[in-house]
């Protein structure tokens, strides 16, 4: 019973209400024609308590960074304190409308001004933006700075983003997305992006280069000064995807790296919870030189008060209904006046410190194929299994076995079989030690027992599941059974 | 120091050991000196736990207008009751601190509440298939024109109400913008704050789709019906983009009025309005067109053992696949707030659903009565929902002056449309109860205002 739990639309019986109120004091009748006409069948009948027993099933089928260190790469599944989720519920923040007049909320435009304020100071650079919600929306938004930077200046011949080997998808997509081709430029044999290698590349139809710092192999860009300056020099931009900041705060800013533009990824490196894929936040960060072009409203001081201001006549417009995810902003803010400036540099320290732990235990007993130093991330590969036909995704799914959730697993793609481990600050060495310890139990058995490692897992509620079959016949939602759609139509 | 690194320096020094390394800063020596030297952060000591939250009720507290006891306001955010049941799901932290489930087999719940979700969204939509969320109705709209660029490759024109709320438009142009191969043209509202419809009698073979709000941003319950029909006559689609959902359980749904793409924002299941997020987006389509739909899609199989469990899939339309050939670039979208929806709309279901939309529409009707007896008029006349178009420049006049003594009479609409300078849109829910539309109407009726204009 306690491990087998229906679509939410199976369980429930005809009649049965979970959650009503009195009637209506009056009908008000829509003409025929606009009126809903299936009665909402389909939709479940279920009490109150089979809701709760439902979703608190649920959530047990889940591994969290609540439950068991999550090492997923490139996603910084650090703790998220709990304070934060009192703090937001608060209702000066949870039942603030966002069209109240601008005197009502200056709690919240100071909070706002806060959050602007500290991704400055972090980044380096001038003005920033509160409103992509994710990750991905803060680069469409830089990405279309760029373009809207260059049709100012007239410069029309600009086409192509150049973007390494080593970049996450969506730099790709998010180049397309705002008009540009893309332009791979190989990663060198140190897993970096080399000056020599942009130079060969750069010329005047590149209009920006997009560049992770540290990239995806968790390795500090060295020669982004000097790439960042062979762009600049022909009239290109320079956009960085923060997604991995928690390896640099205090230690680099983005500012004086070269770039133009940068986007935070709040939920990874403030600490806000994933939330099982969102909801995130991904400010963008600007020099001064991009600063008109920023999506409106933008926050302006009037005498006292904070005010939202529409006055942008070189905005690329807007990207979200409203000014993006606030509840997320307000986590972010908690936990940066939580850490101040040295809880901040101490976590990426000791998050740093971390990754190298488990690197240093890990090598030798797996393939490291870029021996340059790592900063808050290590990326293996299979290469050394295969010869037991055990790859990647076996190791993953053997070490939901040992109660821990899989790293980052084929990406990125410059390494085969890539495993890409973010152990993150908030895990003591005790959990670092069991965790490789798994692993390292893991390549035994891929010597001594590879069966067992190829139909891993065996220990969770279900085993291996067939996504091939899941993308070949979709079945992508929950219907009806036909005889009750047949009374209705 | 108040961070929440648990290392001890014995720990420390023993991991160094392992690594090999001297001390942290040497775990550094790769980024260049230049840099360091300057990152230093100029940003506040740290707090302990109870400064943090003072600090923080300090700023919520200067926030009146959550506060203010009456709030009329909708135009794309809306204030319903919220079960608790929602809420107590969404602090579980295995949801809350799980990541996009790479790992089904120890992700069931995030994957099997996603799928729920899926169905949700296409039993409320009246369309085939769902996906598993956008950031917001906002950005699933510009998603949908994208997504239509897709199916009809070769079309440029489309066609956006301007009864469409005017932050989704933005949106959309904001989207398309880069691609520059797409013409946004708008179709007028008519008197009764329906979209005008004439222009799609002749429609041309270019025409890509019409965007229509529903309800539109005037509360008003646009004819998707007739615009689908037009629409599908010159081989364009339709789209309807929703920001109040409730509405739909009461209202025709968007497939069922010939929408070959429907999204909405779901805030108002589940979710407070939060001064405008997070919220989510809720996107169906037509099957045919499954594989140029954006974003993350969880899918029924079967594990080794035939026992039925749910995966993300189709993956190949995805960025992290398909890298500059995806359909979107969207990776992280609202997954707790889609699993907020879940839960809101498994909590009301079939029965409750249906009767708070009654309430709601009830409660709005009755509030435009008492207005109207009261000498307040409805401007655009169109069939509504809970949230409708008043005339009233007093109410306009001293909008900032009523919001600060308790009473924010609906939204000012000359600031998105200049042609309606005397217009209030006012939005009545099941939460306003019978003193606070005595404020309304007390606030806005003529006489009242007229006397607080010259007191000044």
């Amino acid at each position: 019973m306690l491990l087998d739990e229906p679509l939410i639309f199976e369980r429930g019986s005809p009649g049965r209400v979970g959650w009503m109120l009195p009637a209506a004091s009056a009908s008000i009748e829509l003409p025929r024609e606009l009126r809903r006409e299936d009665d909402l069948v389909g939709m479940p009948e279920v009490s109150e308590l089979e809701v709760v027993r439902h979703f608190v099933r649920l959530s047990q089928w889940n591994y969290s960074a609540a439950t068991t260190l999550y090492p997923l790469g490139s996603c910084t599944m650090k703790y998220n304190p709990v304070v934060h989720e009192a703090l937001v519920r608060l209702p000066g923040f949870s039942a603030l409308h966002p069209l109240v007049p601008d005197e009502l909320a200056q709690g919240a435009l100071d909070l706002l001004a806060q959050l602007e304020e500290a991704l400055r100071a972090v980044s380096g650079l001038d003005a920033v933006c509160l409103q992509p919600a994710a990750g991905a929306h803060g680069e469409l938004l830089g990405m279309l700075l760029v373009r809207a930077y260059h049709r100012d200046r007239s410069d029309a011949r600009r086409r192509r983003v150049l973007i390494p080997s080593s970049a996450h998808g969506t730099n790709a997509a998010t180049s397309t997305l705002a008009g540009y081709e893309v332009r791979e430029v190989p990663v060198d044999q140190r897993g970096l992006l080399s000056a020599r290698a942009v130079a060969a590349v750069m010329d005047d139809s590149v209009a920006a280069l997009m560049v992770t710092n540290p990239n995806t192999l968790g390795l500090f860009e060295e020669e982004i000064e000097a790439v960042a300056a062979l762009v600049h020099e022909r009239g290109g931009l320079v956009y960085m995807d923060g997604a991995n900041q928690n390896a640099i705060l205090g230690v680099a800013r983005a500012g004086d790296m070269g770039v133009d533009i940068v986007h935070f990824n709040l939920h990874k490196t403030f600490s806000t919870p994933h939330g099982g894929g969102g909801p995130g936040a991904g400010p963008v960060a600007v020099r001064a030189a991009l600063g008109a072009y920023l999506p409106i409203p933008r926050l302006v001081r009037r005498g006292e008060q904070l005010a939202w201001s529409e006055e942008a006549p070189k905005s690329i417009g807007r990207l979200h209904a409203f000014d993006g995810n606030f509840g997320v902003l307000v986590r972010a803010v908690a936990y940066i006046l939580r850490l101040g400036g040295p809880g901040l540099t101490e976590a990426t320290r000791h998050a740093v410190l971390n990754a190298n732990y488990v690197r240093a235990r890990l090598r030798g007993t797996y393939h490291l194929p870029y021996e340059t130093p790592s900063l808050h991330e290590c990326v293996f590969s299979d290469r050394d299994l295969q010869e037991h036909g055990v790859h990647t995704v076996d190791v993953a799914k053997r070490l939901l076995d040992y109660g821990f959730y899989a790293p980052t697993i084929y990406f990125p793609l410059v390494v085969k079989g890539a495993l890409m481990i973010e152990p993150t600050e908030t895990e003591t060495k005790e959990t670092l030690d069991a965790f490789v310890d798994a692993l390292l139990r893991i390549a035994e058995e891929a010597r001594t027992q590879p069966t067992l490692v190829r139909e891993a897992p065996h220990r969770t509620r279900l085993a291996r599941l067939d996504e091939t079959r899941a993308a070949r016949r979709p079945v992508l939602r929950w219907r009806p059974p036909p005889r009750e759609t047949a009374e209705i139509s | 120091m108040s961070g929440y690194s648990p290392h001890t320096p014995a720990d420390v020094e023993a991991m160094l050991g392992t690594i090999g390394a001297a001390s942290i800063d040497d775990l550094f020596a790769r980024v260049p000196t230049s840099f360091r030297a300057r990152a230093a952060l100029s940003l506040g000591p740290g707090l302990s736990e109870p400064e943090l939250r003072q600090q923080l009720e300090a700023l919520a507290a200067r926030n009146t207008g959550a506060l203010t006891p009456a709030v009329f306001l909708g135009a794309g955010a809306y204030a319903h009751w919220i079960p608790a049941v929602v809420d107590q799901m969404l602090l579980r932290s295995e949801f809350a601190t799980a990541y996009t489930p790479y790992q089904p087999e120890v992700s069931q719940g995030t994957l099997q509440a996603m799928f729920e979700f899926q169905t949700f969204s296409a039993l409320l939509l009246g369309l085939d298939v769902a996906n598993a969320s956008m950031y917001d109705g906002a950005s699933a709209t510009a998603e949908a024109v994208l997504m239509a660029r897709r199916v009809l490759p070769g079309r440029h024109t489309v066609w956006l109400s301007r009864a469409l709320h005017p932050h989704y438009r933005a949106t959309v142009a904001t989207y398309v913008s880069g691609l520059g191969d797409l013409d946004l043209r708008e179709l007028p509202f008519a008197a009764d704050g329906r979209t005008d419809l004439a222009a799609l009698q002749t429609l041309g073979g270019d025409a890509l789709c019409v965007v229509l709000g529903y309800p539109n941003v005037f509360g008003v319950l646009d004819d998707v019906a007739g615009a689908a029909r037009l629409a599908r006559a010159a081989g364009a689609l339709t789209i309807t983009a929703t920001a109040e959902p409730l509405a739909l359980a009461w209202a025709r749904s968007p497939g069922a009025s010939g929408a070959d793409i429907a999204v909405a924002e779901g805030q108002s299941f589940g979710l407070p309005v939060s001064y405008g997020g997070p919220g989510v987006g809720l996107f169906a389509a037509r099957e045919t067109h499954i594989r140029s739909m954006p974003g993350r899609i969880v899918g029924e199989t079967v594990d080794t053992r035939g026992r039925r469990g749910y995966v993300l899939t189709l993956a190949t339309r995805e960025q992290h696949i398909r890298r500059e050939r995806a359909t979107s670039n969207i990776c992280t979208n609202q997954g707790l707030c889609a699993l907020a929806v879940t839960v809101y709309l498994s909590l009301l279901g079939r029965h409750g659903l249906r009767r708070l939309a009654e309430v709601n529409a009830a409660a709005a009707h009755d509030a435009a009565a008492r207005l109207a007896a009261a000498g307040v008029s409805r401007l655009l006349a169109g069939p509504f929902f809970n949230e409708f178009v008043v005339r009233s420049p007093e109410g306009v006049a001293s909008w900032e002056a009523l919001a600060a003594d308790g009473v924010v009479v609906g939204f000012p609409l000359r600031r998105w449309y200049p042609e309606l300078d005397e217009a209030l849109l006012i939005c009545v829910t099941e939460r306003h109860g019978a003193e606070d539309v005595d404020r309304l109407v007390d606030a806005l009726a003529p006489a009242k205002a007229r006397t607080r204009a010259v007191r000044g």
